[in-house]
């Protein structure tokens, strides 16, 4: 009795062994490729791999609570309030307000987040080479905060603790005040501590100072790089430009045929060593910084560490939907994946 | 006592609480309590403050279930507060799934269904990280991806087979020392008697560890380890009992002490409870793939368990039962495996797998206790040489034949 249902029992695990086996490829070496084909439809009916990553049943975030949508982001450039000083220069002026916020990171998940005005990332403060700029901080937030711009700036107006007027408590203020320079595309973030926190919490924005003369007329768009915490075990579990993962998925980033795009793209993530840009189906200038005129390179793919940004310029030869991604694939598909549209 | 005393009193005297009856006052405190309960979750309990700090988020996934482009998780709520699982990760990616009502919490104690799309590769492993609302993440390990197999008939016959062959085949070949211990001496009986007390001594530990072991994988919001001593107390305590009827009814029917059939049924019926543990261990391990079947696995089971067929008929030696009665024995001590392995493969819950794997073994304790009488030499001791070494002789052969059949 046991030896005759050994024998039974003994198939059905050769059967089994059959399916697992990895060597199927070397076989399929000398099977022809008509073969190869037919054996592989036998898995046809597995389903799966042919969906982009996404969120549950394709649900988007509700961008109207969160106060922000990512796609408004992208064009939103804040100028501020400028007048002409007697000596002739130009006054640039912002009011940043902190605040914290809970924000919709995905669908259904709440961040509890720290934001300036209400955003993440916060206003594009953009200004030209040479003016006079003037911030007015005010902290709305349960905790103390500052903020540090990069730039060329004296000691004090660095929005570092223990310098100037150092970390601003709750319900303070402060006005910092620096020259636009150099040209080129900078950010700036919180600096209390524990910086990292400040900076995962969302507490960053793009600075934008333009050259004298005006570079070429194009679309711009400004991408910050970012992701959230939202367990706090120092790893991300979401990654997005603009914060919203997947939102260009769902909203393409509209663009024109042949029609110069400037992407202004900062990485500010933190928790991860690197991040990336890759175009599908297209090829960019890179302009390290922006404080450049003359490209550094043409490719499809630039990586940047954390605080690093660049400006690509990128024109669509052919309308259709093109990706754009981190190329560290985990990033992307943990959200920082979209689409741009082109059409004529 | 003294409302029971009032009643008695109480035509005589006429006094009001004469004439509540005794059941009345068992259930006023049970009124009081419930009134005071309605009362304070009424008043939204007053005094006390909303706990601070964020929600406890505890999910434990109990069954994974892998079909092609599909992994299917049952996840019960573990935790003090109700979970919202929003979005769902497997290998650093999100993934579409879908799980009830998107708005929708699974509450304490409670379970759902998450089914989510994702092209997993058979033979590799993955991390599931389920999302919450609040942004907590809970992982899951799938070490080893393997199709969880149809539960058609063809799975219910193989399970079947898989039960018959590890649990009735071996029993009943074991049952086949009868005649061989029939014919012994009484000295020799008493050594076959250590033995089966050594045997079943090492499965008592065998199904605690492996309690313990299924109980700490899966949800504790049922108890979790307390599960498997609980159900090692219930069964002990349920066969105490059932022992006593039997020994209470030999006494009115004038026969003398429990007999040797009804402790062969007590074993018979301990060794079914252990079997059902070992059925389960299969089942649920043939279902994730963790399970190679083969000749091995069946010899080793064989030799393991023809051993438990020996245990049950040491006892009946001197009153040879009928075949009937052979077979029927060999049935309650084999066949559960057969129904393990179905519940195994098909719905396995590590609380109930826990509890019955404890029952197994308090069950096993309860028998142990039984068969030492029948190792007492004529002075009364039981843990003399010869019985001492027929304990270790049947440690050794089952933790030898252990050693064949690691799932």
């Amino acid at each position: 009795m046991l030896a005759s249902l050994a024998p039974v029992l003994g198939a059905g695990a050769a059967a089994k062994a059959g399916l697992l086996t990895p060597n199927g490829a070397a076989q399929a070496k000398e099977a022809s490729a008509e073969a190869t084909l037919a054996k592989a439809s036998e898995h046809a009916h597995v389903h799966g791999g042919d969906e982009h990553p996404g969120f549950r049943e394709g649900a988007t975030v509700d961008h109207r609570a969160n106060g922000f949508n990512p796609t408004d982001l992208l064009r939103d450039f804040d100028h501020g309030k400028t007048r002409r000083l007697a000596s002739g220069r130009v006054l640039r002026e912002w009011e940043l307000i902190a605040y914290d916020k809970e924000i919709e990171v995905a669908p259904g998940v709440k961040f509890a987040a720290w934001t300036y005005n209400g955003r993440i990332p916060g206003p594009t403060l953009r200004c030209r080479e040479g003016e006079k700029l003037r911030i007015k901080f005010g902290n709305g937030s349960a905790h103390p905060h500052t903020i540090h711009f990069h730039g060329i700036h004296p000691a004090t107006m660095d929005g570092v603790p223990g310098l100037g007027a150092g970390v601003i408590p709750p319900g303070k203020t402060v006005t910092y005040e620096f020259d636009a320079e150099p040209f080129g595309l900078h950010l700036y973030h919180c600096h209390a501590l524990p910086l990292a926190d400040h900076i995962a919490k969302g507490m960053y924005g793009a600075f934008i100072i333009d050259p004298k003369r005006d570079r070429p007329r194009a679309d711009e768009l400004v991408m910050v790089m970012n992701g959230f915490d939202t367990d706090f075990d120092r790893e991300n579990e979401f990654y997005a430009v603009n914060s919203i993962p997947f939102a260009h998925m769902h909203d393409p980033v509209k663009v024109k045929r042949d029609e110069l795009v400037r992407i202004y793209l900062v990485n500010v993530l933190e928790h991860d060593l690197l991040n990336s840009i890759h175009i599908h189906g297209n090829f960019f200038h890179y302009y390290p910084t922006g404080t450049s005129l003359e490209p550094a390179e043409f490719t499809d793919t630039i990586m940047q560490c954390q605080g690093q940004r660049g400006i690509l310029e990128v024109r669509f030869p052919y309308t259709g939907k093109y990706m754009f991604h981190a190329h560290q694939s985990e990033f992307a598909q943990l959200g920082w994946m979209g689409f741009f549209e082109v059409t004529e | 006592m003294e409302a029971r005393g009032a009643v008695e009193r109480a035509p005589g005297k006429g006094s009001f609480s004469g004439r509540i009856p005794a059941w009345l006052w068992g259930l006023i405190p049970l009124a009081l309590i419930a009134i005071a309960v309605a009362a304070f979750a009424a008043l939204g309990g007053p005094g006390l403050e909303k706990r601070t700090g964020p929600p406890v988020e505890e999910l434990a996934v109990e069954r994974t279930v892998l079909q092609p482009g599909k992994i299917e998780l049952t996840v019960r709520n573990d935790g003090p507060d109700a979970v919202q699982v929003s979005q769902v990760t497997v290998n650093d990616s999100f993934a579409n799934f879908t799980a009830g009502d998107p708005d929708s919490k699974v509450e304490r104690l409670r379970s759902e269904r998450i089914e989510i799309d994702y092209p997993w590769v058979e033979g590799e492993a993955y991390s599931i990280s389920l999302v919450t609302s609040t942004g907590g993440a809970i992982d899951h390990e799938i070490p080893i991806a393997v199709e969880t197999p149809d539960t058609d008939l063809s799975f219910y016959a193989l399970m079947a087979l898989l039960g018959f062959y590890v649990g009735v085949i071996p029993i009943t070949l074991g049952m086949l020392w009868l005649p061989f211990v029939r014919r012994v001496s009484e000295r020799t009986i008493r050594v076959l008697m250590a033995l089966t007390i050594g045997l079943l001594g090492f499965l008592a530990i065998d199904a605690t560890l492996e309690g313990l072991d299924v109980a700490g994988g899966g949800s504790q919001a049922f108890g979790g380890p307390a599960l498997v001593f609980l159900g090692g107390l219930v069964s002990y305590l349920v066969l105490t009992a059932v022992n006593a009827h039997f020994v209470e009814r030999s006494e009115r029917e004038r026969t003398s002490g429990a007999s040797g059939g009804q402790i062969a049924m007590l074993v018979a019926i301990a060794i079914g409870l252990h079997n059902l543990g070992e059925g389960l261990a299969i089942g649920s391990a043939y279902a994730v793939g963790a399970l190679a079947l083969g000749a091995f696995l069946v010899i080793g089971f064989a030799l393991h368990n023809t051993t438990e067929g020996l245990a049950i008929v040491a006892p009946v030696a001197k009153s040879p039962p009928s075949i009937a009665r052979l077979i029927v024995l060999g049935l309650v001590a084999g066949a559960p495996a057969i129904v393990g392995a179905w519940i195994g493969a098909s719905a396995f819950n590590s609380s109930v797998a826990a509890f019955l794997l404890g029952a197994g073994a308090g069950a096993i304790v309860q028998v142990i206790q039984q068969l030492v009488p029948s190792i007492r030499d004529r002075s009364g001791v039981a843990l003399q040489p010869l019985s001492v070494a027929g304990i270790l002789l049947g440690f050794a052969i089952l933790y030898a034949t252990s050693l064949l059949v690691s799932i």
